[in-house]
């Protein structure tokens, strides 16, 4: 075996994570490589998004190692127990990746040209100029270039969440992290959210996907992650993955779907 | 109509009095009342608990008796023994006093915007005070806008209370007025004195509130 060049965008070793009584990630382990895109997939209460907000520290670990792009996040210590680095290390960890929302969480009380620069110019300390032409042109790409003085109450759930990706991007991410981006929409909105992810997919955006979308993770996805019962059952890529999964429970799961 | 002109000047003399106690009062109480609910909702329980105590204290004791012990009690107690002259001892009732309620209101704010706001931004990079300058007390000042309306026109009234210290507010120089002639027509007079007070800031709450329903 060669010794891989880079080390990989997301590695995620033995996660566990309990809310009182209830183990949600059981020993989760999960690696992602530069470039990939990777839909999670699996019932509700899987733990699904449980891993995607202890990656990048919405929840803390119990138990586990997590390290991004080389640099360690949290390790275990001699007891088996998650310790973090330094507050400061974990917030400029946890800048190069990206989030999304189910809910999009955007500012109400700015508009949507707003929402995108304020985190550059609070947290990066950027000027207004100088963020400006990027913020447009993120807008233009995500189409909502026409709304950009419009505050978020005005728009449709799809372009909310169209807003949040860029408000995401304008901080020039790594990786992108997706938590159920589009269950919150109309079915008829989800189109137009899943092509702006298909178009950074495209761009080689290394993604992590949570999703219902099995379309989404068939087409788009490189490689599509099966958990239940906070374990990672199967991943495999994409294609290999719907033509014959190999664990009775992803046959299972996916038959529910039909 | 000439007795009404004839004791306008002593009644706006006293006006003067009523309002600087109001804004002196505002000034302190609100970034006080702000400290205090930050810390009452912060994890540092020894600090939390002294403020919900202090609160307690505050909103359960009348504030006319908070006056009164401020200027006549403070002097005797040990340690913190001062003497204060009686509009500085008032001021300092007041903003006490003030702070408690001002804290209350805006701990209901904070606490009724959305987690989502706070992870929103946590995953932008902000740190927990970009995120309450920036993202959290700007959505706060929107919600507390109806509460702070009524506490503020209650502050105007309650400063009349600070006669008992014998400073010549609006209500004291009507009655010293009222005594002197015997009519009640100062007492009517001061009554519209008030109503315009409160009539500004309800039109000036109005506006402000009005000017933060852009983005409902």
């Amino acid at each position: 075996m060669t010794r891989p060049m880079t080390s990989p965008m997301i590695l995620a070793e033995g996660i566990r994570k309990r809310f009182g009584g209830n183990e949600v990630l059981k020993g989760m382990s999960l690696t992602l490589a530069k470039g990939e895109v990777v839909a999670v997939i699996g019932p509700s209460g899987s733990g699904k998004s449980t891993l995607l907000r202890c990656l990048n520290h919405l929840e803390t670990i119990d138990a586990g190692r997590i390290v991004i792009e080389g640099d360690v996040l949290a390790d275990n210590d001699a007891h088996g127990h998650a310790r973090y680095v330094t507050d400061a290390e974990v917030r400029r960890i946890c800048r190069r990746m990206g989030m999304v929302f189910q809910h999009f969480n955007l500012f109400p009380h700015l508009t949507v040209l707003q929402n995108v620069i304020e985190a550059p110019i609070t947290v990066k300390g950027m000027k207004r100029e100088a963020i400006l032409p990027k913020a447009e042109e993120l807008l233009k790409k995500v189409g909502l270039f026409d709304k950009r003085d419009a505050y978020p109450s005005r728009l449709s759930g799809g372009q909310k969440q169209r807003v949040a990706i860029a408000r995401a991007l304008a901080m020039e991410p790594d990786i992108m992290l997706f938590d159920e981006p589009t269950s919150a929409l109309d079915p008829e909105l989800t189109g137009e959210v899943l092509r702006t992810m298909r178009q950074l997919a495209d761009e080689h955006m290394t993604m992590l996907v949570v999703t219902h979308e099995m379309g989404f993770a068939r087409e788009v996805a490189s490689r599509v992650v099966f958990m239940d019962g906070g374990e990672l059952i199967e991943s495999r890529p994409a294609a290999a993955f719907f033509a014959s999964p190999e664990h009775p429970r992803t046959r299972a799961f996916l038959d529910s779907m039909l | 109509m000439d007795y009404i002109l004839s004791i306008l000047g002593p009644l706006a003399e006293g006006s003067l009095v009523t309002l600087k106690l109001f804004f002196i009062t505002l000034a302190l109480a609100v970034p006080l009342g702000l400290a205090l609910a930050l810390i009452r909702i912060s994890r540092f329980t020894v600090a939390s608990r002294a403020v919900n105590g202090y609160i307690w204290l505050m909103r359960g004791t009348p504030l006319m008796l908070q006056l009164l012990f401020i200027y006549y009690a403070l002097p005797f107690v040990p340690v913190v023994g001062i003497r204060l002259p009686d509009f500085p001892a008032a001021i300092v009732a007041f903003a006490l006093n003030y702070a408690a309620y001002f804290a209350e209101i805006f701990r209901a704010g904070i606490q009724s915007i959305d987690r989502g706001q706070y992870e929103g931004a946590k995953v932008l990079g902000f740190s927990y005070g970009q995120t309450m300058r920036r993202i959290v007390l700007p959505q706060v000042v929107k919600r507390i806008l109806p509460p702070m309306s009524n506490e503020t026109i209650t502050l105007v009234k309650d400063t009349s209370l600070i006669y008992v210290l014998a400073l010549n507010d609006l209500l004291r120089a009507a009655r010293g007025i009222v005594q002197r002639d015997f009519t009640i027509t100062p007492f009517i007079v001061a009554a519209g004195f008030y109503l315009l007070m409160t009539l500004v800031l309800t039109w000036l709450f109005q506006r402000l509130e009005k000017r933060h329903a852009v983005y409902d």
